[in-house]
């Protein structure tokens, strides 16, 4: 098996055996990026040099004895994510020579455990879009079938993970976008509890959505990456101080005592059969793991676009004003004056779904239009969370598609924001509430394709996400398939 | 129609943005479109409903005013694309 072959937990545990050091697996991991990366481009940037460096690094703390618990393992990052003197483009042309001088949260936390940065992944812009088609430096591709998305807005994440070029990935989901490509792609992805990971360094796209969460090839994994970044910080006014559990305790197999709500909302017209035959079989699985099955509705499901695609332009905004030329990020330099100057670097800065996304914002936060607009889809964001509340009442945990089909073509529906923005429906939910949900692999469909099994929980019950994902996963025991890459 | 193109051309003035009329022509009949979409709302009653802005209400996180480490005159204008290495530079504005 090649090292790069390695899921995160292997990989420690060769390394601690002294079988295998971080400089081989990093190179193992950039050789394959090498080989591979022209056709998937998972890649904004790869720091070659930085991650040798930090891999030599590490395997001198494991020497030490004073490794981290990501010690030597190579990572990529989602471009959104500030890393110190490594550009972050936000897969915009407004950011193409942005160097934060500083790192986000995340980033220093997971540096400080030791892992290795290979580089940035590719995004739609400022994370708005469900393909990664969006994005001003290469689309991802998915890995499984050509042609196809790779889904986003971390499609360059999942790709990097699912394609072999990492073991793992730090991504964001403000609507899906960790768990969507997570299933296009087969891997596991989750979207944390809102505040439960600190989005500081985080490029802001709608803020009371974003969080930052792992991207990686097993649910063990996927609590290790948990264990690692989650926690209060002092930078992110909105993160909450609550105790983080030792989530890769929280792995044990068996579910007696667990109930598994199917909402019956999500499992309506336009689900793919295969989709929804795999999530059948799935929630089979886990009754045979000892689950108790219920019934759930969650009646204001068919809501959620229509409030998702007002609030989250909103807030976008609003946040997206701070990209005027003035300090950092792409200038247009003909303007003469500073209106002219503001406006020409955005036009030219910022591409069409960007803009699209403003222009909705500005209108409905505009002066007489919020009260019909933002106003109203926060009084239904209330009642989308009363669904929730009560639905967490009767069971533990819920058990749906992540998107109602699979991977589908790329540049199909491009002209037709609106059909995109409804294959959201299943992910966007989870955002408007704050709880965490999680995407496993829950097999394939005949045409070869990953379709993810959605998982979510009440507010911080990471654990149970993660217990429940573990044991679907261990009941499953999908075949390991072999990628043509 | 739920949007005009005059209101979309106000609208992109309002984010500093400029459309070129093929822009504007596609711009209008999208954001329409999406709308139209959300009117799906009005179908609810929520005139007792308080409305969300915040999953969970944080109100004034405080820390220690202690002075800590920040970024260095030279760090905060390296991604200016036009400074005199003590301030960024804009064009003339009065």
């Amino acid at each position: 098996m090649n090292p790069y072959e390695l899921t995160i937990s292997q990989a420690l545990k060769r390394m601690e055996q002294g079988e295998l050091s971080a400089v081989e697996l990093t190179k193992s991991c950039l050789d394959r990026i090498a080989t591979i990366d022209n056709d998937v481009s998972a890649f904004v940037t790869i720091d070659k040099d930085g991650a040798l460096a930090q891999a030599e690094h590490a395997d001198k703390k494991r020497k030490a004895g004073d490794e981290g618990k990501l010690c030597g393992i190579p990572l990529s990052v989602k471009d959104l994510l500030c890393t110190k003197g490594v550009r972050t483009t936000c897969g915009s042309k407004m950011l193409a020579n942005y160097v934060p001088p500083y790192d986000a949260t995340v980033v220093e936390k997971i540096k400080s455990a030791g892992a290795v940065i290979l580089g940035k992944t590719t995004m739609d812009e400022f994370a708005m879009g469900s393909t990664s088609e969006n994005c001003a430096f290469g689309v991802p591709q998915n890995p499984w079938k050509k042609g196809y998305v790779a889904g986003g807005s971390s499609g360059g994440s999942a790709v990097s993970v699912a394609s072999l070029e990492c073991p793992g990935s730090l991504g964001s989901d403000t609507g899906g976008s960790i768990r969507q490509p997570a299933s296009l792609c087969g891997i596991v992805g989750m979207k944390p509890t809102y505040g439960r990971v600190s989005r500081y360094g985080l490029t802001a796209f709608a803020s009371s959505l974003d969080q930052v969460g792992p991207l990686c090839r097993t649910v063990e994994d996927c609590a290790l990456m948990m264990d690692v970044i989650s926690g209060y910080d002092q930078m992110d006014s909105t993160s909450v101080k609550q105790d983080v559990p030792d989530f890769s305790s929280s792995l044990s197999v068996g579910l007696e005592g667990l109930r598994v709500g199917v909402p019956k909302e999500y499992f309506t017209e336009g689900l793919d059969p295969e989709v929804e035959k795999i999530i059948h079989n799935s929630i089979e699985v886990l009754r045979k793991q000892g689950a108790t099955i219920v019934d759930i509705s969650l009646p204001h499901t068919e809501y959620c676009v229509a409030v998702y695609y007002l609030i989250a332009p909103s807030e976008a905004s609003s946040n997206l004003a701070r990209y005027d030329g003035a300090l950092y990020g792409y200038r247009d330099m003909d303007a003469d004056t500073l209106i002219d100057m503001y406006k020409q670097t955005r036009s030219k800065g910022f591409g069409a779904e960007v803009k699209r996304r403003i222009l909705i914002g500005t209108y409905a936060l505009s002066s007489g239009y919020y009260d019909a607009y933002y106003k109203k889809a926060s009084q239904v964001r209330t009642l989308i969370l009363g669904d929730f509340k009560r639905a967490f009442e009767s069971c533990d945990v819920l058990i749906s598609p992540v998107t109602p089909t699979p991977a589908w073509k790329m540049g199909e529906n491009t002209e037709d924001p609106l059909a995109v923005y409804m294959s959201d429906i299943l992910t966007i939910s989870a955002n408007l509430a704050g709880i965490p949900g999680m995407s496993v692999p829950g097999g394939f469909t005949a045409a070869g394709l990953p379709v993810g099994v959605q998982l979510q929980a009440a507010h911080f019950q990471e654990e149970t996400l993660l217990k429940t994902g573990f044991n679907l996963e261990q009941g499953l025991g999908l075949e390991k398939r072999q990628l043509d890459i | 129609m739920k949007i005009s193109k005059k209101e979309v051309e106000h609208v992109a003035h309002l984010a500093r943005l400029n459309l070129t009329n093929e822009e504007l022509e596609k711009m209008t009949g999208q954001l329409d479109n999406i709308l139209s979409y959300v009117t799906k709302l009005d179908e609810l009653d929520t005139s007792l409903v308080v409305p969300t802005s915040h999953v969970f209400s944080v109100s004034n996180a405080f820390r220690e005013d202690v002075e800590k480490e920040s970024l260095s005159q030279a760090e905060a204008l390296k991604n200016g694309s036009q400074q005199d290495g003590e301030m960024f530079q804009v064009p003339k504005i009065i």
